[in-house]
């Protein structure tokens, strides 16, 4: 028997309005794994992942996390859209780091980490200014805490995010394209973070255009192009040596 | 040839300036000197100015502009949310009080809540029992709702503005975090759309104090009235009219001031530097102030 995958998704299928986005996504991420998101602008990466916390309704198919099932309630064969709360209990399980990092201007960066717990899981304000500081200190920001996000670099900003998200104590955390909005001499110390949380066996979905991150950090690597998985397995594999057709074309471009 | 360095930069001369200077401030004068020598006894008006009835009638001004202006707040926000929501019939409702209450004039709706006892001639609460309207609705009342709810009109399309000009990923990430939609926009959305609605809302509290004058017309004895009651038996048009003129002024020039540091509060995280007060500015002139 095997562990229940993290992320199962199978068939997805998502549409805005007649555009059909995605195009059944069938993908398993098992616990602790590091699962790299690739493919081309428009293949459908942000939406996947928006449907994995239900930030999007897919039309059909099914996505559970952990387990469960995203947004929905399964009864024969109809699927339930969930109410708000329950929705949002669920989200408070995922965290999400965006590719504009999306701080909340007039908090600090101290007050950005501790707001979600202790509004949505009740921590003390002790206890979430503890946990807040902690969290600051781990990803290389204990300086910062009183900090607004305007005074901060990009990837000081990513950093409050990421902590921002772990503070929830995620089982899972999915990243839209955390470096992409960075200058390039502020990406390292935003992966190096990342890299800090998959050894420490985070459950990771990863959209990226960092080959080497994806090579050195990723266990899984999956090419997205048209709303389908082209191919997936091994980084190493994937990128030195692709499969198909689509995706050797893909690299090509921008390796 | 002239070496660079011993170039002179001549700034371009604004003869166009000083002649209108000149003749604003002759015009200035004139006007000065005219009500100088009207009939006119400034004395009075000084002594109006602290005459107890005129005071408490400005009492009153602030009094239902501060409670009106709250009135509408409150209002301005339940309906701008009201707007947002997907339910078709709750926006409807939303878009049916601003289309309402500002579509009619503000006299006008004074003067109906004044009225309403020729409508329904007792009002019930369930279970807090009934009233007779006429003894319920008293002229401030009256004046409150009036002024109060039509200001609510006004306001929703204030935060609405303010709503919409929070950047949409500020939501996406609240809900991200497990925040509910009430939670979202009481901490996250409302908060920053503050900045955006919080100097209309100065100017509009700022017109309450002057609108509220209108409540004169259903015998609320505020600033206005308090002056022409007195006038109409005295005679003293002008002496009591700048009397209340100066009371508001003071009002309008106070706010104006609270305005400043309450926008300058909610700027904070928008910008690496907040605005510099006029005190801070004054310190840095005498060179008392801090280094910044
Ligand atoms: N909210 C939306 N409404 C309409 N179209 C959308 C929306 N979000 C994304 N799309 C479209 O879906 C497609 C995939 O977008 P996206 O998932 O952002 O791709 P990627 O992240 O891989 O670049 C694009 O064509 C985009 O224009
Ligand atoms: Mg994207």
């Amino acid at each position: 028997m095997t562990a229940t995958p993290m992320v199962l998704s199978e068939g997805v299928h998502k549409s805005f309005g007649s555009l059909e986005v995605l195009k059944g996504i069938d993908l398993a991420v098992q616990p602790g794994e590091v699962c790299c998101l690739l493919g081309p602008s428009g293949s459908g990466k942000s939406t996947f992942l928006r449907c994995i916390n239900h930030l999007e309704k897919i039309n059909a198919g099914r996505l559970s996390v952990d387990g469960q099932l995203v947004g929905y309630r399964q009864q024969g064969d109809k699927l339930y859209e969930l109410r708000e709360k329950e929705t949002a209990a669920a989200r408070a399980d995922i965290g999400m780091v965006f590719q504009r990092f999306n701080l909340f201007p007039h908090m600090t960066a101290l007050g950005n980490v501790m707001e979600a717990p202790q509004k949505v899981k009740g921590l003390s304000k002790a206890e979430a200014r503890d946990r807040g500081r902690a969290l600051l200190e781990r990803v290389g920001l204990s300086d910062k805490v009183d900090a607004y996000p305007a005074q901060l670099s990009g990837g000081q900003q990513q950093r409050v995010a990421i902590a921002r998200a772990l503070a929830m104590q995620p089982k899972l955390m999915l990243f839209d394209e955390p470096t992409s909005a960075l200058d390039p001499e502020l990406v390292g110390e935003v992966l190096d973070v990342m890299r800090g949380l998959a050894a420490d066996g985070m459950t990771m979905v990863v959209v990226t255009h960092e080959m080497m991150f994806a090579k050195d950090v990723g266990d899984t690597a999956v090419f997205m192009d048209g709303g389908v998985v082209v191919e997936r397995g091994n980084p190493r594999e994937v990128l030195t040596n692709p499969q198909q057709e689509r995706t050797r074309a893909f690299l090509g471009k921008v390796l | 040839m002239t070496a660079p360095e011993r170039l002179v930069a001549v700034p371009v001369r604004h003869y166009g300036r000083y002649v209108g200077a000149v003749v604003v401030l002759v015009a200035l004068g004139l006007l000065v000197r005219a009500f100088a020598q009207a009939d006119l006894q400034w004395s009075l008006t000084k002594h109006f100015f602290t005459f107890h009835t005129i005071v408490a009638g400005a009492g009153r001004t602030l009094l239902i502009s501060v409670l009106s202006q709250a009135l509408g707040i409150v209002l301005g926000v339940v309906v701008a949310v009201m707007r947002q929501s997907g339910n078709p019939v709750t926006s409807g409702v939303g878009w049916l009080y601003v289309w309402l209450f500002r579509g009619t004039p503000v006299l006008l709706q004074l003067f109906l809540w004044y009225n309403l006892g020729l409508v329904f001639q007792t009002l019930s609460f369930p279970g807090l029992g009934s009233a007779q309207t006429a003894d319920v609705m008293t002229p401030f009342l009256a004046a409150l709702l009036g002024l109060g709810i039509n200001e609510g009109a006004y306001m929703a399309e204030i935060v609405r503005a303010g709503i919409a000009a929070v950047d949409e990923g500020q939501t996406e990430a609240a809900q991200a975090l497990g925040m509910s939609r009430g939670l979202t926009l009481r901490r996250i959305v409302l908060p920053q759309a503050m900045r955006v609605i919080i100097p209309p809302t100065g100017n509009e509290f700022i017109n309450m104090l002057k609108t509220s004058s209108l409540a004169f017309a259903i015998t609320y004895p505020e600033l206005t009235l308090a002056a022409r009651d007195i006038y109409t038996n005295n005679l003293k048009v002008f002496e009591l009219l700048f009397a209340a003129a100066a009371w508001y002024l003071l009002m309008t020039t106070v706010f104006s001031i609270g305005q400043f540091y309450l926008e300058r509060r909610f700027a904070r995280g928008s910008s690496r530097s907040l605005p510099v007060t006029p005190i801070q500015r004054l310190r840095t002139l005498v060179g008392t102030g801090r280094q910044r």
